[in-house]
């Protein structure tokens, strides 16, 4: 499975335990449109660590945090393995 | 002499009361010839009242050093098997300690102890002594980082509540419990069994399960004691299924309704009951309702206990407290008042006060603050979990988040791994604040355990 696809499905998953109707997961929607709050995210961040072994938010003190879901995706993405 | 009359352990022994004994996974001895014998190699009047150190690497000379030192010592500090040595010099001093008495006679050899005596088995003929004085019981807490505090009791508060029971009816008890007996909730059951005229098998931290249930068996332990991570592991061994306890008593933990009915459905003739006790509050009650938390009437001053909730903390004052912290900079053990507070923190649901945690023990999530019980006593209620443990875990989004590592009953399909977390994750949004609600959930095949037998909180 692609980085991507293990991203959106860990976001459509956790919408759907939170009970947030997810637009569109376009590139360009921003991270405030998905109707996730800080612990949706929080949550995110932490079930993809487990999965993929990464953190991209933590590695680098200066990372900024993601404005678009495309964003999102590819600070998975860019992780040097 | 003094007022009243003072008691001492040997007061309670006796060599009519025939068949009496002590043992352990190597040894078997009798209860009923311990007043002419010693295992201190007859030079228990050296340390008459001396304040004195019992060192000894295992549970059956500890507990007849205690019967001969009691009512002949001035003090007796317990140092439990976990006890780190670095700590010894500390305590020796604050405690005053002026003599120990161990099984390792080498290593103490050079330090400045003045009296070392040797505890050995077998036991040596010896002259029966008389009491002499009320001897000082130490003990030290569990759980708290650092030197260990030293809590100060006597033979008198530390039976409390066994005299206040008053003897039992039927046969003489056999009991048993998973703890250490240097520890106070070991240290209970050590007491009711001389108290009561019963006999006591003692743990073996290097004994399987299965066999220490079987050496059960094999000295017909009528009743028996331990905390709730005790008993999950035992139902989750299978070693269960032989054994047929008539009382089965938790403590040291929160006993959640989930621990209290799977030991119902183990032991279905046995009485289940979970009690609340702390070194410094002493033992305050003993819930036998089959239900989890205790009746809200238990505050007030019930047969001489007197409980109160302040701050959300059960706080106790009675007989049966310690009576201070010992040490050169020890701190106050009551309020004002001659409350102990527990730290335990209850809430009122109903009628009936639960027990939420620890208040040392609260997690940071995103700046609320969480209880780790609380979570896990939801997880725990679903029928495919036998233990679980939340904590917390950095996030860099909201600075903390609860994870929770879970232990399934025996025999799970793995193949529904991915439902049961569903179904958990259902479970504790309908019934948790959405910030108490793990945010990652994951199946392991075991949890930490203290030497003290409470599940290990290393992060909290």
């Amino acid at each position: 499975m692609s980085v991507r696809s293990k991203v959106i499905e860990a976001i459509q998953q956790i919408a759907k335990e939170q009970n947030v109707t997810l637009p569109a997961l376009t590139d360009d929607l921003s991270l405030h449109e998905t109707g996730f709050d800080s612990l949706a995210f929080a949550i995110l961040v932490a079930r993809l660590e487990d999965e993929t072994g990464v953190d991209p938010f933590t590695i680098s003190e200066d990372a900024a945090f993601p404005a678009t879901v495309g964003d999102f995706v590819r600070a998975y993405e860019n992780v040097p393995a | 002499m003094s007022p009243r009359e003072i008691f001492a352990l040997r007061d309670y022994l006796s060599p009519e009361r025939k068949g009496r004994t002590i043992s352990d996974a190597h040894e078997v001895v009798s209860l009923t010839d311990i007043l002419s014998q010693t295992v201190l190699g007859d030079r228990l009047r050296e340390l008459s009242g001396r304040a004195v150190l019992l060192k000894l690497s295992d549970q059956l000379r500890s507990g007849l050093a205690m019967i001969e030192l009691d009512g002949i010592a001035r003090r007796m500090l317990l140092c439990p098997p976990d006890l780190n040595p670095a700590y010894l010099d500390a305590l020796i001093a604050d405690a005053g300690i002026d003599a120990v008495v161990t099984d390792e006679p080498d290593r103490w050899a050079e330090t400045g102890v003045s009296l070392v005596v040797t505890a050995q088995l077998p036991l040596q003929a010896a002259t029966p002594v008389k009491t002499e004085r009320a001897t000082e019981w130490l003990m030290l807490t569990s759980g708290t980082s650092g030197v260990p505090k030293i809590v100060g009791h006597t033979l008198e508060a530390l039976t409390g509540a066994i005299v206040a029971e008053g003897p039992a009816r039927g046969p003489a008890p056999v009991w048993a419990t998973f703890y250490d007996i240097r520890r106070y909730g070991g240290l209970q059951i050590f007491l009711r069994a001389i108290l009561s005229g019963g006999s006591m098998v003692l743990s073996d931290p290097h004994e399987a399960l299965a066999d220490h249930v079987a050496r059960l068996n094999a000295h017909a332990v009528s009743h028996i004691s331990g905390t709730p991570s005790h008993w999950r592991k035992l139902l989750m061994s299978g070693a269960a299924a032989q054994f047929k306890p008539g009382y089965v008593r938790l403590s040291g933990e929160i006993a959640d309704q989930a621990v209290l009915d799977g030991l119902k459905a183990a032991f279905p003739d046995s009485s289940v009951g979970h009690a609340y006790a702390s070194t410094e509050a002493g033992v305050g009650f003993a819930v036998n309702d089959g239900l989890e938390g205790f009746p809200a009437s238990y505050l007030g001053n019930r047969n001489g206990v007197e409980m109160k909730v302040v701050d959300g903390s059960l706080r106790i004052r009675s007989t049966r407290t310690a009576h201070a912290y010992i040490g050169r900079n020890a701190a106050a053990l009551t309020d004002g008042d001659g409350f102990v507070d527990s730290g335990d923190i209850v809430e009122l649901r109903g009628d009936r006060y639960y027990f939420v945690g620890r208040r040392g023990g609260i997690i940071n999530i995103g700046g609320l603050k969480v209880h780790p019980e609380e979570i896990e006593a939801v997880i725990n209620r679903h029928a495919d979990v036998r233990m679980s443990r939340a904590k917390s875990r950095k996030s860099p989004i909201t600075g903390g988040i609860v994870v929770a590592d879970v232990i399934l009953a025996d025999g799970t399909d793995q193949a529904r791994a991915k439902e049961i977390r569903d179904q958990i994750l259902d479970q504790c949004r309908t019934q948790l604040a959405s910030h108490k609600v793990p945010a990652v959930i994951r199946f392991v095949e075991a949890l930490d355990v203290t030497p003290a037998g409470k599940l290990a909180r290393t992060d909290a």
